[in-house]
């Protein structure tokens, strides 16, 4: 199989995750972008491995350990957006402009470990 | 062109309409479907180059789990089910003009300097679950456990955030 094929694709792919982090607005669909984009990437590392004959699978192992660190980035990532969802009612990114938790009418300190969530 | 180069040219087109519909459809939900196909036909792709393993692996965490838990994130932060207002004109020229960019710099490096490359499929080692497995523990062992810890790390992160201050502020 020609190298160009696997390598096209995983461009595309790229690109389209690309396109995604900049042209949307939900921060669920921006973590899904990412997703697409590192997509790309291990395509890409999977070709390269088999182009190469790799004794040591090094793509196959890298493209394993891709995969692992995207789910935690994309479990943190929705605890996050969850979070901010709880405390501002929306999870549109041209919304959230700043990094203080707090709003006008909550003005106690957002402690996540106040006495009284210890039930 | 043979049967194998059709078939991955046929599970590329997939991955990338699917692709584009994550990324361009007005329905929250239905991208995430999409999202779905797109990763399914990568694992598809993976099981055309020989990486027998992590085509299964592609499907049990991507198709399975990531996709479920944004469908999850989707309804918690209740994700209008019609169609959301699209983005303003010119964001989109903007992220259009970014995204072509991209894919032109990827192209034009990666077809120059490897275009002409075949990839003998039928003397590469199959990467089934022995040759990966083997791999993973012999060669690579030491960034398997720094892994652990990552995976541990972000579980006790997302507990603790998800623990949130109760229910007295009526999420």
């Amino acid at each position: 199989m020609r190298l160009a094929f696997p390598l096209v694709v995983s461009a595309f792919l790229f690109s389209l995750g690309v396109f995604g982090v900049l042209v949307r607005r939900n921060a669920v669909l921006v973590l899904m972008s990412v997703e697409l984009m590192l997509n790309g990437v291990n395509l890409n590392l999977v070709a390269f491995d088999a182009w190469w004959a790799d004794a040591l699978h090094g793509g196959q192992v890298l493209t394993l350990f891709v995969i692992t660190i995207a789910a935690a980035e994309v479990g943190l990532g929705l605890a996050i957006v969850l979070l901010v969802f709880r405390n501002r009612g929306t999870s549109d990114l041209t919304d959230l402009g700043l990094l203080d938790e707090r709003t006008e009418d909550d003005q106690r300190p957002a402690d996540l470990d106040q006495p009284e969530d210890a039930r | 062109m043979n049967g194998v180069e059709l078939a991955f040219v046929l599970l590329g087109a997939v991955a990338l309409g699917a692709g584009f519909l994550v990324v361009t459809t007005s329905r929250i939900v239905h991208a995430a479907l999409w999202l779905a196909v797109s990763l399914g036909a990568v694992a598809g792709c993976f099981l055309l180059l020989t990486a027998e393993l992590l085509a299964w692996v592609q499907v049990l965490i991507y198709v399975g789990a990531v996709v479920v838990l944004v469908l999850f994130a989707l309804m918690l932060t209740r994700a209008p089910i019609g169609p959301a207002p699209g983005a303003a004109r010119g964001r989109v020229v903007l992220a259009a003009v970014v995204a072509a960019a991209t894919a032109g710099v990827l192209l034009v490096t990666l077809l120059a300097g490897l275009g002409g490359e075949v990839i003998d499929l039928e003397a590469a080692d199959i990467g089934g679950g022995e040759a990966v497995g083997s791999a993973l523990f012999r060669a690579w062992v030491l960034p398997f456990e720094a892994l652990s810890v990552l995976l541990l790390a972000a579980l006790v992160g997302a507990i603790v955030l998800s623990r949130g201050r109760g229910d007295e502020d009526g999420r």
